[in-house]
């Protein structure tokens, strides 16, 4: 500051006053990742309902055995739009969300290493929905399923399917600078004396996940443009009656889309690692096997994906190594679960909503997991593949895995991003609700699949029926569980009970600062003054370091 | 796709993560190379499929494909490869703080790119077959095109960095990412067509 006296500017003023957050700054480009990762959740929990209430219609649809809801007209599309919606509009970018808040605050940094990249990266995403949902009321909606496996989805219509591709190519750029962004941030912005050992698991995860987000999507980008090129310009990439073969789609399209999985459950696993041991109060069990069983997940995802290609002639030596690959992931996997058992068994739990959708995760997300090693099994798949026990599988991964996970996340930082509590007894209706509606929806589903119900179909063997009206009631009470979530995250927003600092008396970074977070995270740079999950863990205070011992003793006193 | 090039001032790079407050760390280098990865997963995803395409069919090149001319095409990869060479000759004079040097060698290696195009370009114009005549010339079309692309972009970083050295002062041997971003890009660019040459033209 060389103000001098012949300046009496009113700029002379020795600090510049602290930037406020403003509530317009949520509703345009921003560079700042807390609002950013505010505008991911906004938007994709947006089209969570979107492709939630279309999935409650194509379970109204198939109530009864006959096309009398939706009808042949409409029922491909919607289930089109469906999945595509939750996968790349809903659970995709809600792991952005996570990873936007949470790698900055939990690494100590004020922002991403690349703000204004990222700012970019959330931005394609509206329009990315904006044109999928545009596609629905093209003159022919995209129809041919979220695989969009060609010939069919070269015969389903061109509008509809370049709509459909565009949108895909959008949110794939979003997700690979999103990619970017997290990597470097995890590995060049951590607080001096942060190794990569001290990250929160969450951190590792997403580490892992970004490298999968870069590894893959860019082949679904290239599948995409040849599958565009067939559809436009008349070239027979995948199209067999001009010399092409539809398989390599099915191969570059597995390519991305098995280690999807992976990009939309590794982000949870690493919630789930950073919520139990702080409502348990308890170490997290095996932190370097969580940290290390990430990173072999992500590897062995990526060598796994014609294991969805059992039936599409796959020769049979190729299809003995895809299984074997995939059953070799169960190890990595049940490592983390063990963990988390381990993590919680013997701990002071506190049963609050953020526990009980984690506990939730892991008992459900298991469920996927076992079906999963049964399905990776080729004679198994043979029979039950293009069944409903498919659909009973992923959506336990999926919905049973991640939403569930991203709910526990939710209920576990609501308090930091907001400055305000989430209201318990509404929290847990909302498990209870979820819970019981998920069940009752999808596990049936396991038997209609096992009985030879195909998937993707509007009309049914009549004795099918019941067992596709609990399914059906499962689904109404899944979309009617969202209604408390709903209600208590506006209502709390407004009129909360405030949240300290630190509600939880957790220990990893972003509990160090205010909430919410100030502008640009910390005061003062943080101190690290244990390891993340040291809980319960009885060090001995050194002498000159008073004010730490007493911090230490703070959260300790609860045990 | 290619937006994290950099777009603002040059800053003076911090070395570590954690400068004084305010100022915020700059890590472009490395997350253009995380971005090069992921560009170079795109190419090796569709080379990938065209090899497939060759090892699944029975005659490759499909029947009734034309000769492919190697001549041009040669030319061309000597003109991409030593451009490479010549634009790295610009990065070490702005480490010497030499602006001139750099105009000089980055004019050459635009100049080089202009004519890779204009080669492509004549190529495709006097070619015998299109697009949609098979499977090879599809993804003959396809995959020289991409490359294309991917060329012209680079070649309009090389413009704005000869561009913006016109400012006083921009790049100097202590800030040059734009040198070295374009530069960087510009080799990716050179090994992709290396890959895409011999699998197209010579194998």
């Amino acid at each position: 500051m060389s103000t001098s006296i012949l300046e009496p500017t009113p700029q002379a003023a020795p600090e510049p006053p602290e930037p406020e957050r403003h509530w317009k700054d949520f509703f345009g480009f921003s560079t700042d990742h807390k609002v950013i990762a505010i505008q991911y959740f906004v938007v994709s929990f947006a089209f969570y309902m979107i492709a939630g209430a279309m999935a409650t219609t194509i379970r109204v649809e198939l109530a009864t055995p006959d096309a009398d809801f939706l009808g042949y007209e409409h029922y491909n599309g919607v289930l089109t739009l469906h999945g595509t919606m939750m996968i790349f509009l809903w659970i995709v970018p809600a792991g952005a969300a996570f990873a936007n808040y949470l790698i900055p605050l939990q690494v100590g940094a004020k922002d991403m290493a690349f703000p204004v990249m990222n700012g970019l990266a959330f931005w394609l995403v509206p329009p990315g929905g904006a044109l999928l949902l545009l596609s629905l009321l093209a003159e022919t909606p995209p129809s041919a399923g979220w695989t969009s496996y060609p010939p069919l989805s070269l015969m389903t219509g061109q509008v509809g399917q370049m709509m459909w591709i565009l949108a895909l190519l959008l949110l794939g750029t979003s997700s690979i600078l999103g990619g970017v962004n997290f990597v470097t941030t995890i590995l060049k912005m951590r607080i001096p004396g942060m190794t990569l050992y001290d990250m929160p698991l969450f951190c590792w995860a997403m580490l892992a996940t970004s490298l999968l987000i870069l590894i893959s999507t860019p082949v679904l980008a290239g599948a995409l443009i040849l599958l565009s090129f067939d559809l436009l310009a008349g070239t027979a990439f995948f199209n067999p009656t001009g010399g092409g073969d539809p398989v390599v789609y099915q191969h570059m399209f597995w390519f991305y889309s098995h280690p999807a999985v992976y990009i939309m459950v590794l982000p949870v696993f690493g919630i789930i690692s950073d919520v139990l041991p702080v409502h348990a109060r308890k170490p997290v069990f095996g932190y370097k096997a969580i940290a290390y069983s990430s990173l072999a997940i992500a590897f062995l995802g990526n060598i796994v994906w014609a294991h969805h290609m059992f039936t599409s002639g796959t020769p049979g030596w190729l299809r003995m190594f895809f299984m074997a690959a995939t059953m070799v992931i169960a190890v990595p996997t049940g490592i983390k679960v063990f963990s988390w058992v381990a993590t919680i068994w013997g701990g002071k739990l506190r049963l609050n909503s953020a526990m009980l959708f984690a506990i939730g995760f892991v008992s459900m997300f298991l469920v996927g997991g076992l079906s999963g090693v049964m399905v990776a099994s080729v004679p198994f798949d043979i029979h039950v593949h293009d069944t409903y026990f498919i659909v009973a599988h992923f959506h336990y991964v999926l919905f049973g895995g991640s939403v569930f996970g991203i709910y526990s996340g939710l209920y576990h930082w609501y308090p930091k991003m907001v400055g305000r509590m989430l209201d318990e007894t509404w929290g847990k209706v909302h498990f209870v609700l979820t819970f019981v509606g998920f069940n009752l929806c999808f596990f049936p589903m396991h038997i209609l699949g096992l009985q030879g119900m195909p998937r993707r179909v509007v009309q049914y063997d009549p004795a099918f029926e019941d067992i596709n009206r609990i399914c059906t009631i499962g689904s109404i009470i899944l979309a009617v569980s969202t209604l408390p979530f709903l209600y208590n995250a506006i209502r709390s927003w407004f009129w909360g009970e405030k949240a300290s600092a630190n509600p939880w008396n957790a220990l990893t970074l972003e509990w160090q600062t205010s909430s919410p977070p100030i502008i640009e995270n910390f005061e003062e740079e943080p101190v690290l003054w244990s390891g993340p999950y040291d809980y319960g863990i009885d060090s001995e205070p050194e002498e000159d370091d008073r004010s730490v011992a007493e911090l230490l003793a703070e959260v300790k006193a609860e045990m | 796709m290619q937006t994290t090039v950099d777009t603002t001032p040059e800053n003076d790079a911090v070395e570590h993560g954690h400068g004084a407050h305010g100022d915020h760390p700059d890590h472009r280098l490395f997350g253009m190379f995380v971005f090069l990865g992921a560009e170079a997963m795109i190419f090796l995803g569709l080379f990938a499929a065209y090899l497939t395409f060759r090892a699944v069919a029975d005659v490759w090149p499909p029947a009734g494909t034309p000769e492919r001319e190697l001549l041009l095409p040669g030319i061309n990869t000597i003109i991409l490869i030593s451009s490479s060479f010549i634009m790295n000759r610009g990065n070490q004079a702005i480490r010497k703080n030499d602006v001139k040097g750099l105009q000089f060698w980055f004019g050459i290696t635009a100049a080089l790119g202009a004519v890779f195009l204009v080669g492509q370009g004549y190529e495709y114009y006097t070619n015998t077959f299109g697009l949609t005549d098979n499977l090879f010339t599809s993804t003959f079309y396809v995959l020289t095109g991409f490359h294309g692309l991917h060329v012209m972009f680079g070649l309009s970083l090389i413009l704005m960095v000869l561009l913006r050295s016109t400012t006083p002062g921009h790049y100097s041997s202590e800030s040059h990412f734009g040198v070295e971003a374009s530069e960087l890009y510009w080799h990716f660019v050179d090994v992709v067509w290396i890959v895409l040459f011999l699998i197209l033209y010579i194998l």
